[in-house]
């Protein structure tokens, strides 16, 4: 495809401005490039993370975009045209502010994500990878995301939005058109814009890490079970896994009739962190 | 005699600042890093090999023996490289471990590069998780701060680079050698093998690739010994292992076990079927690649032996459950939907094979199928399966060939009847009872 102005078209349809970065955002594009590419043995590593920067400035991956990174790791803008159009999360043409995923791989699409699906798109009158007017929201179908217990889920900007329902995501994407702040239900305490997250994914660590939980609910499903398991057993057991920070290793011990044993032989220290609960794992043993 | 679960890896998943080092250290962590610098690294390798563990990625390879498969030194550099690129579909557990416990998988990254004499570390995320990724890079920069990544970490004269990669939207890069092409730089497209990443991985070097799991089950492992490691689980299958529970039950999430648990313990542990009166229809054991399971595999151990004999993968202990609302031809035909999307085209089975079946699923559960379909499918699959150049094309096969076997009349009913009539979609949904108006 041969765009209007005649400048190289790498597969954006359609064809987008191309103009020159200005002299500043290319010396801090290059500034950016150069920490990415030193991360790594061999430059051209730097290329995923690259088109991730690329997208923080541009919000696409862009033909100016493409060149840059050429000229970077010396190679040709069909070469890097080639490895940007193999990835999903790559843009070839510029991106909402906002990139809402709806899951609509098997599990999350019958927990209710083809439902979800079908609701938001109607509500905001696009589909698959359209976006709408006012430039806010782009709506995506995507893949399995790897929050099936939390199914079906929404990704906002590829931050996780939880056990959501027609209703809720029509909520979110009101939301995040009005302006409002978001909080995804595990990640940062708001949704950053597709260019800032961009940045993060290029390996710029925006600050951000410790907000948000460690573990929503369903992660913690088993862990609860196992503290019910071991509050029904020997007293000795029970202590050692409901004092984790003190002296566990004593109980450990004064428990020698369990199965756990050989674990008491060979643990080093008062570690409790992999200290499992006595006698685990022995019914199944063949 | 209900199997006991083993909160190893999710033991700190509740705190309030799992995430932290400050955390991680009051739970004594690093303490397995300070044992593993004062030890021969063979004797590292040998402890793995000693535990029986075999790798948490879904191929279950024994991971002691992968590491020991490295050439021997040769001046040059060697690599470890972790798989955190989870994208198999069910599969949800290395995405919250990283999330909470992003340390336990450092300090194991620290200890398995000291074992095989890597220096500089690579862990390959999938890029759709921005927040952990924020939650890695934190990570390193607080090990690299205390003085566990860095140079002469703990004065051991043994120096450690990580760094923390994102990709950027693919499955396939979940596949070993596609992914060291694109942490390479390039479109992420499996490569022959052999020669085998041990010998020629990245950039040519040798290199290792192994699972967030299974990286993370190192410290564990070293501060307890292999014989406490080899203890749980099965005699060939040891150890434990998150199982992921998802879809139509009660209480879906992570349920830390020793393998060889069962189905039937799980579901009775996550409070069973989100609704009682419906009766569990089909499950996968390990993600959509692997063979589906139906209500008579309730009882079959969660162990890669057993669940091999019964005919599918242990492969990720993903566990999808689906319960008798669901068609079972919609299920497949989304799952083949999603095969067909992310082949990466190199080869022309899976390539030309997804495509086809996926205009045969989509007809079947429009109820447009022709009597040949069947066939057709099983053909096709036939032609796909062992003959494409990376497990993605036996996965798409997987759900097709256990669906027809052992749902058969569904498929048979997809020439006449659509399925959403069959089954109305409406009755699966989390919010079932929930009104839904435009």
């Amino acid at each position: 495809m041969i765009s209007t102005d005649g400048s190289p078209n790498y597969g954006v349809v359609p064809s987008s401005d191309t103009d020159a970065y200005s002299a500043d955002v290319l010396t801090s594009l290059r500034a950016d490039a150069a920490e990415v590419i030193a991360r790594y043995p061999q430059a051209r590593s730097a290329l995923l993370p690259l088109l991730h920067l690329v997208q923080s400035v541009d919000g696409f991956v862009s033909p100016r975009g493409i060149e840059l990174c050429a000229d970077l790791l010396g190679l040709t803008g069909a070469e890097v045209s080639g490895v940007a159009t193999f990835y999903s999360q790559y843009k070839r043409h510029p991106n909402g502010k906002y990139t809402i995923g709806v899951c609509t791989n098997t599990l999350c699409a019958i927990m209710g994500g083809d439902e979800i699906w079908d609701f938001v798109s109607a509500h905001l009158g696009i589909g698959h990878d359209e976006t709408t007017a006012d430039g806010l929201v782009t709506l995506e179908r995507i893949e399995c995301n790897a929050a099936c217990d939390y199914a079906p889920v929404v990704m906002a900007n590829w931050e996780f939005f939880d056990n959501q329902t027609p209703q809720s995501t029509r909520q979110l994407v009101d939301d995040l058109r009005s302006g409002l702040s978001v909080t995804p239900t595990r990640g940062a305490s708001k949704v950053c814009s597709f260019k800032e997250v961009s940045r993060v994914l290029a390996g710029f660590h925006d600050g951000l890490a410790d907000e948000g939980v460690g573990a929503g609910p369903a992660s913690l499903e088993g862990f609860k079970v196992a503290r019910a398991q071991s509050a029904t057993k020997t007293p000795a057991a029970k202590e050692a896994t409901a004092a984790p920070r003190t002296k566990a290793a004593p109980a450990a011990k004064a428990a020698p009739k369990t199965k756990a044993a050989p674990a008491a032989d060979t643990a080093p220290t008062t570690d409790t962190l992999f200290d499992p609960p006595k006698g685990a794992g022995k019914a199944k043993k063949k | 005699m209900s199997t006991q679960l083993t909160p190893i890896l999710t033991k700190t998943w509740d705190e309030p600042q799992s995430w932290t080092l400050a955390t991680y250290e009051r739970y004594d962590g690093y303490q397995a890093l300070k044992k593993a610098v004062t030890m021969p690294p063979a004797d590292l390798v040998q402890m793995a090999k000693d535990s029986g563990m075999r790798g948490r990625g879904g191929a279950g390879f024994p991971t002691g023996m992968k590491w020991g498969f490295l050439p021997a030194p040769d001046g040059g550099p060697r690599y470890l490289v972790v798989n955190a690129d989870e994208s198999e579909p069910g599969t949800c557990k290395d995405i919250p471990l990283m999330m909470a416990s992003p340390q336990l998988l450092i300090e194991g990254m620290v200890i398995t590069s000291f074992a095989i004499g890597c220096n500089h570390a690579f862990i390959y995320l999938r890029g759709e998780v921005v927040h952990v990724y924020r939650r890695l890079l934190r990570a390193v920069e607080e090990a690299y701060a205390a003085g566990y990544l860095g140079k002469n970490i703990l004065g051991s004269g043994f120096d450690l680079d990580i760094t923390v990669h994102a990709g950027a939207g693919a499955y396939i890069c979940g596949e070993e050698t596609a992914l060291l092409d694109s942490l390479e730089g390039r479109r992420g497209q499996p490569r022959l093998k052999p020669p085998f990443p041990a010998v020629a991985g990245l950039y040519a070097r040798p290199t290792v690739v192994n699972n967030v799991e299974s990286i993370a089950s190192i410290p564990p492992m070293l501060l307890h010994g292999a014989k406490w490691f080899a203890e749980m689980g099965t005699e060939k299958s040891t150890g434990f292992g998150i199982f992921s529970l998802s879809g139509h039950v009660a209480r879906p999430g992570q349920y830390e076990a020793p393998l060889g648990i069962t189905l039937r313990e799980l579901l009775e542990m996550a409070g069973g079927m989100r609704d009682p009166s419906k009766k569990l229809k089909f499950w996968t054991p390990g993600g959509s690649s692997t063979p589906m399971f139906t209500d008579q595999h309730l009882d079959v151990p969660l162990d890669f032996e057993s669940v091999a004999a019964a005919g599918s993968m242990l492969g990720t202990r993903a566990l999808q459950i689906f319960d008798e609302t669901v068609s079972v031809v919609r299920a497949v035909s989304r799952w083949t939907d999603f095969y067909a999307h992310e082949s990466c085209g190199k080869c022309t089975p899976c390539r030309e094979g997804t495509f086809w079946l996926k205009q045969i699923m989509a007809r079947l559960e429009l109820g447009q199928g022709t009597k040949d379909d069947i066939d057709k499918l099983l053909d096709i699959c036939d032609n796909i399966y062992f003959r494409a150049f990376c497990p993605l094309g036996d996965g798409a096969t997987s759900c097709i060939t256990s669906a027809v076997q052992y749902f058969r009349e569904e498929f048979e009913a997809g020439m006449t009847t659509p399925a959403a009539e069959l089954f109305p979609p409406a009755a699966s949904t989390l919010f079932a009872k929930e009104t839904v108006s435009a």
